[in-house]
């Protein structure tokens, strides 16, 4: 039956692809379909649903619908909202900066250190600042890894130290040196009020500071961190979620190599 | 135990508890001969010393850092402001304000007999004691006029930052029918030295714990109590450097929950092993005082380690973490030992493992309250599946008859819970426990079968762990990362500096005055 038998809209927009003016998709080419949810701080009743609608409206949807309200506690109600999107995007000419490396799997890595660097690697890692959480820096270097994905401590041809949560920058600093690390890997999970980008910022400030910007590859990851924040911080690169050790190895590897830091 | 739906070994069970009372009690040895800074400031806030300097630092880490400084730390801050007050006839917080004010000249007096000192501080003593006492009525009072909601109990948290915003979330939490609010610290406290004075509104990931946010917290609490007509219990954490300062703050105030466990502290904040086990048993003879159920960390041990594998190390942690709380006078029913629902939903048959878990934690266990904790490791930022995963795990809580449903969000790993979050949590969770209330008697498990061939084999694995850690001691294991897969060494951590041997002055009356009694 299609959506004739509920559908109440007109659809005589262009139902072709045009990549320079992307819109959302629901079930037919630019329908433009967008779901939301959210809480306004008003009491629940129809004029409630009304501001969610003119809220809905000025984000830029037609035909906006409260599928849902509730009200959470007295003066607050939560929406379930669907609308018709009216912005485009132009796919096309997006370009996002991206870790160049070609993504090898453990054994890969093992066989490009050993034929084109000849010795291990050392990288040290941990999750820094007053960030307690461990769960990113022990996916991506845990002997057990993440999700089928060996950690660091696995490869043969890596020697991987994971210092933990809560060191700081200093401390980092001291044990990269101390161990003489070819890279530092540092995560960040908690971002209230960006402080990893803070502690981020403060951690390039200190490697300047003690000259071993270049000498060593500064890689950080986290679930809001992106390859394109992690290089305007100052980082060579930067990984985020749905990213694992083999990422992190290849990437490590060949900039290694590519900036014959062997010599 | 007789109508164990698993068919578990009675004698194993037996026997690993016997071994960690084993590992518990070599523990204790050690203990005995110690205190920490932490524990005299608790002594110190006990004797009625409270409030800052000009500087912000809280009084009881003046008089216990001077003390540290004098070396007469072994002695302990009671000998030291008890004799004090038998000399000078200063009250605790008269000395306490001296040494602020830099006044304080009397370090050198002549040391009174134990039992003059012990006189001249038993009516401060005695206050304190009423003064938890009373809480502890209050609370006992408003559970039998209010009434509380059925188990298991809906725990959800705050994580504003700033207390009065929490004040707000943990109202309509309540409204929607949560039984339980945590108001998550800020990122980090675990490792302050000293407990922050006043209301606060600014943290990262959380709140600060101080003695002013519990009250402000427990008024909103008792607010929305009343009018809800359900006592709502209130959750913050007694861990960390501060631990026993913070059980002590948390009696005072009316707390009724505290996350209270060293094993979580070693391995999860690096906390030195010595001195959080230490301040672990003072702090736990306060919360058996004062009727707190702890929570215990076990559940964390699986964010690292795999939960299939490693399910047994937190089948003995709990063993021993009960132990530990026998010792310190805390009784089963105050014990929310902690474990997890934590397996990868990739994996075939994990919900029956799960279930065959949590009904063994339950039926091992069975007068603790038992903390349970959502899935949050294979939680990707799917909201929808993610729902669905914790919409399992209540299943899995109702059936086996949990105490402390810690509800898991939608949104966990990507912020702090919306007020939307919770409710659709609270909505979930009274779903699936309304519907399924009576499965749990309904349903038995097939013998033979995949539920009780995991839950035999997960008690077997805990017995040959504990059998390892009875032989080489819970500081060894330790160091060897038995659990979590993070090691940790005996003299490595945060707070080790903290830590003294009590010297033949020492006095703690408040030991034998709490410890098991009400």
């Amino acid at each position: 039956m299609g959506g004739g038998l509920y559908s109440t809209e007109l659809q005589d927009f262009d139902k072709t692809l045009d990549l320079t003016q992307v819109k959302p998709y629901g079930d037919t080419m630019n329908d433009g379909k967008v779901q939301l949810s959210f809480t306004l701080p008003v009491p629940f009743g129809p004029e409630a649903v009304e501001a969610a609608k003119q809220l809905l409206r000025s984000m830029g949807m037609e035909n906006p619908q409260v599928v849902f309200s509730r009200e959470l506690t007295p003066g607050f109600t939560f929406f379930n909202c669907y609308g018709n999107l009216q912005h485009t995007v132009n796919y096309a000419g997006i370009h996002v900066p991206k870790v160049e490396s070609t993504v090898m799997d453990m054994h890969g890595i093992d066989r490009y250190i050993t034929e084109h660097i000849g010795r291990k690697l050392v990288l040290v890692g941990a999750s820094t600042g007053t960030d307690a959480h461990t769960v990113g820096i022990d996916a991506i270097m845990n002997m057990k890894g993440y999700a089928g994905h060996y950690g660091l401590e696995r490869y043969e041809m890596i020697e991987a130290y994971n210092l933990g949560s809560q060191v700081t920058n200093e401390e980092m600093i001291a044990k990269a040196l101390e161990i003489k690390a070819d890279a530092i890997l540092i995560s960040q999970t908690v971002t209230q009020k960006d402080i990893h980008i803070k502690n981020l910022s403060e951690f390039i400030e200190m490697a300047q500071a003690e000259g071993i910007r270049d000498r060593m590859i500064l890689v950080c990851g986290g679930p809001r961190i992106s390859h394109e924040l992690a290089r305007e911080i100052g980082f060579d690169a930067g990984f985020g979620t749905n990213t694992y050790a083999e990422d992190v190895a290849s990437f490590v590897a060949q900039e290694f190599e590519k900036r014959k830091m062997n010599q | 135990m007789s109508t164990s739906k698993l068919d578990l070994d009675l004698k194993k069970v037996e026997s690993a508890r016997n071994m960690a009372g084993e590992i518990a009690g070599q523990v204790q040895r050690f203990v005995e001969n110690y205190t920490t800074v932490a524990v005299e400031r608790t002594l110190c806030r006990l004797t009625g010393i409270d409030g800052t300097d000009s500087d912000g630092i809280p009084l009881p880490n003046l008089v216990v850092d001077a003390l540290k400084e004098k070396g007469m730390l072994g002695d302990g801050a009671l000998h030291f402001l008890g004799n004090v007050l038998c000399r000078k006839g200063m009250t605790p917080d008269q000395t306490a304000r001296a040494i602020s004010g830099g006044t304080f000249v009397s370090w050198d007096l002549p040391v009174s007999p134990h039992r003059d000192i012990e006189e001249a501080l038993k009516p401060v003593i005695d206050k304190s004691i009423a003064r938890i006492r009373e809480k502890r009525l209050e609370r006992e009072h408003n559970l039998k006029r209010l009434g509380e909601g059925p188990r298991p109990y809906l725990y959800v948290i705050v994580a504003t930052g700033n207390i009065y915003e929490d004040a707000v979330q943990a109202q309509a939490a309540a409204r929607q029918g949560a039984d339980i609010i945590a108001v998550i610290r800020t990122t980090g406290q675990s490792l302050l030295d000293f407990v922050p004075f006043g209301a606060t509104t600014e943290g990262f990931g959380g709140t600060f714990a101080t003695q002013e946010n519990f009250r402000i917290m427990r008024k909103a609490l008792d607010q929305v109590g009343e009018e809800t007509g359900r006592y709502i219990r209130l959750c913050n954490y007694c861990s960390g450097l501060c631990m026993p300062e913070i059980a002590v703050m948390g009696a005072f105030e009316g707390l009724d929950v505290m996350l209270n466990d060293a094993l979580y502290g070693i391995l999860f904040r690096d906390i030195n092993m010595q001195r959080t086990l230490v301040d672990q048993y003072f702090s736990r003879i306060i919360n058996g005082f004062a009727g707190v159920i702890i929570n215990t960390g076990e559940d964390n041990y699986l964010t690292t380690a795999d939960a299939f594998e490693e399910a047994h190390t937190v089948l003995a942690s709990d063993f021993i973490n009960e132990q530990l709380a026998l010792i310190a006078g805390l009784p089963p029913e105050q014990m929310g030992l902690g474990h997890a629902f934590e397996m990868d939903p990739g994996l075939e048959n994990a919900f029956l493992y799960e279930l065959a878990q949590a009904q063994m934690t339950r039926e091992i266990f069975p007068e603790a309250p038992l903390k349970y904790m959502p899935p949050t490791k294979f939680m990707t930022g799917n909201i929808f599946r993610g729902h669905i995963q914790d919409a399992l795990f209540n299943l899995a809580g109702i059936w086996t008859g949990q105490g402390i449903q810690l509800l898991g969000m939608p949104t966990e790993a990507i912020h702090t819970p919306f007020m939307s979050d919770r409710y659709l949590s609270i909505e979930n969770a009274r779903y699936i426990f309304t519907s399924f209330r009576s499965i749990g008697e309904e349903v038995e498990f097939k013998k033979n079968g995949i539920i009780r061939k995991r839950a035999a084999r997960v008690l077997e694995d805990a017995c040959r762990l504990l059998e390892k850690l009875r032989e080489e001691g819970l500081f060894t294991a330790l160091e060897k990362g038995y659990f979590a897969n993070i090691r940790r060494s005996r003299d490595g951590g945060k707070g080790l500096e903290g830590v003294t041997r009590k010297s033949s002055l020492y006095m703690n009356p408040y030991i034998e005055l709490l410890k098991g009694n009400k």
